[in-house]
């Protein structure tokens, strides 16, 4: 099958003899693949109808919540390490820039082709950029995505340039870099906040424990935490994948901000329930109330034991923090555009099995091509 | 002056009429098996709804601020001066917001169209700009669905009411929801014992999302002028840094 392409022949080479191991994630590949592009086909030929189980009452299922929600945070490393470093000009963060961009850059690709398969009409997708609704929170978002893809790709592009040597071009984008990175980390400041914006609209649908007047701010910090896990998660999974040293001191610093931030981020939302009053929803036994503790359990875990050196200094117990912070900021996200919307939409929603297959291809496919680009583009290795 | 549809539930004997005229103007099929559907789906845009044994109606409420409006990116639904709120197809790009965000749960979806259209009543804007009642008035034969002036058909449903206020429910749904709607409704019962949502703001719900829109021209001003402030600050240290280290090697 022409799944196989996107394998390029360098990757084999890296793999002197073919384990076990070989064998089965490329088996697995192929059948994301091949179930994906099933589905791909049964959606635009029968509709959304044909393969959701979408309904009028529950319009938005997991290419909403979890392919763009969570594909935009876990992104939101890219803009929190070229803040760090360009902005902040703390140096020895420098390393890991260009793979944080490189996943922010393809998290955004990702999203866009998650909306292709989400939106009813998406040869309109193109349509805010002309028909203006400033009031709308959905026009921010679309804006958002599309001029923060753009500088995620114009910061990303170096990458390209130094490996092709067009040494001029890259001489220009260093000029134009420093208000591009400040554009870059005001767009995703608002795109991280109004994906929460977007439910401050539907006050009765979404259970209390989640609507929030503070949705925009709980969104843009969870989501800094998240990038930062997602940093350490693909760190820790491209030394083992390359090779290459654990930049352990590095990682460290990240997961103390992590572990600040992160109790900003529950405090905040302690003090948001105790002042709307919604504390003693925790009283009831609901499906919502597990889920909640599920959540909070996911984030509580990780960021109290974070704050100890030994668990920051061991890799495999850092490793498996930024999971839990990442596994809480997923079921955070899920929580609020899925499970707190049912009870006020009168609807049980179970994604069909078609929409799981989409979602995991356009996964697999970041992961693709996200280990492609690594191993064909200079982004470990950065010459300054 | 902006029209609205009463809707007299105490008025109402459950014909279904106004369903069939709804499912006529808009090419739509109907018959027993869809009137008992009794929900908004794509092939039916109003709804007689049944409630031990009385009955309600189902309709795009035609907001005085809709939600509809204010969360669609594009702009493919309006509110027009005439009071219906339109939809237009070829504006929309279906990411929905509209259904989600709608407090009524009216818009609905053509899930098994390759091209979907959201859809929704319009109160028959055409008919209205000519002057003519919604069909769904036209067709009722006991005039439980009426269509007029807004401010009329508040006057009349307080006469209603004072009249014979033994057989209503002291209040106009739709007078307060939301900021107000175009179609009101009047009931013997308090309106949840119809189906119909009671706890929503008397505040129209844009104003929930505009709290936080508004704040981003301050977001960008203060944060581009903060960034390069840090920058500034920042970097300039690393150049008397460089200044000093430079000046030192000269000396030497």
């Amino acid at each position: 099958m022409s799944e196989s392409v996107l394998v390029l022949p360098k990757t084999a080479d890296l793999f002197k003899s073919h384990t076990l191991g070989w064998y089965v994630w490329r088996g697995i590949f192929a059948v994301l693949m091949l179930a994906g592009a099933y589905a791909t086909y049964v959606r635009f030929t029968a509709g959304l109808g044909g393969v959701t189980n979408l309904s009028d009452r529950f319009p938005w299922g997991i290419w909403v919540g979890f392919d763009v929600f969570c594909g935009v945070g876990l992104a939101a490393g890219g803009f929190t390490l070229v803040a760090a470093v360009h902005i902040f000009n703390i140096e020895r963060y420098r390393p890991i820039v260009r793979p944080a961009v490189l996943t922010a850059f393809l998290g955004y690709i990702l999203v866009v082709v998650a909306l292709l398969y989400d939106l009813g009409r998406p040869w309109n997708i193109w349509h805010p950029l002309v028909m203006w609704n400033p009031r709308s929170v959905m026009f921010e978002v679309a804006w958002c995505v599309t001029l923060y893809s753009t500088v995620l790709a114009l910061e990303f592009v170096p990458a390209v340039l130094e490996r092709l040597q067009w040494k001029r071009t890259l001489a220009w984008l260093r000029v134009v870099s420093i208000p591009l990175v400040i554009v870059g980390v005001l767009l995703s400041t608002l795109h991280q906040s109004s994906l929460g914006s977007l439910f401050l609209i539907v006050p009765r649908k979404l259970y209390p424990l989640w609507y929030s007047p503070m949705l925009p701010v709980m969104f843009f910090i969870s989501a800094v935490c998240a990038g930062l896990a997602m940093t350490i998660f693909e760190s820790w999974h491209s030394s083992r994948a390359f090779g290459r040293q654990l930049e352990m001191p590095l990682l460290n610093g990240m997961a103390r901000l992590m572990a600040v931030l992160m109790a900003v981020y529950l405090t905040i939302r302690f003090l948001d329930l105790l002042h709307r009053d919604a504390l003693r929803l925790l009283l009831e036994n609901r499906t919502e109330t597990w889920l909640f503790g599920l959540e909070c359990a996911l984030m509580v875990i990780p960021t109290v034991l974070l704050f100890s050196r030994r668990v920051r200094e061991n890799p495999t117990a850092l490793y498996f923090m930024a999971l839990l912070v990442l596994f809480g900021f997923i079921a955070n996200r899920l929580n609020v555009s899925i499970t707190g919307m049912e009870a006020g939409s009168g609807v049980h929603y179970i994604p069909r099995w078609t929409e799981v297959a989409i979602t995991l291809a356009i996964c697999a496919l970041g992961f693709a091509v996200f280990r492609w680009a690594v191993l064909n583009l200079p982004v470990f290795e950065q010459k300054e | 002056m902006s029209k609205a549809i009463l809707y007299d539930s105490t008025m109402c004997i459950g014909c279904r009429a106004c369903e069939q005229s709804c499912a006529l103007r808009w090419n739509l099929p109907w018959n027993e098996t869809i009137g008992a559907e009794e929900r908004l789906s794509a092939h039916k845009l109003t709804t007689i709804t049944t409630h031990d044994g009385r009955y309600s109606r189902r309709l795009c409420m035609h907001c005085a601020d809709p939600t509809c409006v204010s969360v669609c990116p594009v702009g493919a639904l309006q509110k027009t001066a005439l009071g219906p709120v339109v939809y237009d197809a070829n504006k929309c790009m279906g990411c929905r917001y509209c259904m989600t965000a709608c407090p009524f749960q009216v818009p609905v979806y053509e899930w098994s169209n390759r091209a979907p259209r959201v859809r929704k009543c319009d109160m028959c804007r055409d008919r209205q700009a000519a002057g003519k009642p919604t069909a769904c008035a036209e067709a009722c034969p006991t005039g439980a669905t009426a269509c007029g002036d807004r401010d009329a058909l508040i006057a009349e449903a307080k006469r209603r009411m004072a009249a014979s206020p033994n057989d209503y429910y002291p209040q106009i749904y739709g007078l307060r929801e939301v900021g107000g709607t175009s179609v009101l409704m009047l009931s013997a019962v308090p309106f949840e014992q119809l189906g119909l949502r009671t706890d929503l703001p008397s505040q129209p719900l844009p104003g929930l999302t505009w709290a936080a829109l508004s704040h981003v021209p301050d977001v960008v001003s203060v944060g581009g002028v903060l960034l390069g402030g840090i920058w500034w600050i920042t970097h300039r240290r690393e150049d008397v840094a460089r200044a000093e280290g430079g000046g030192k090697e000269h000396q030497s």
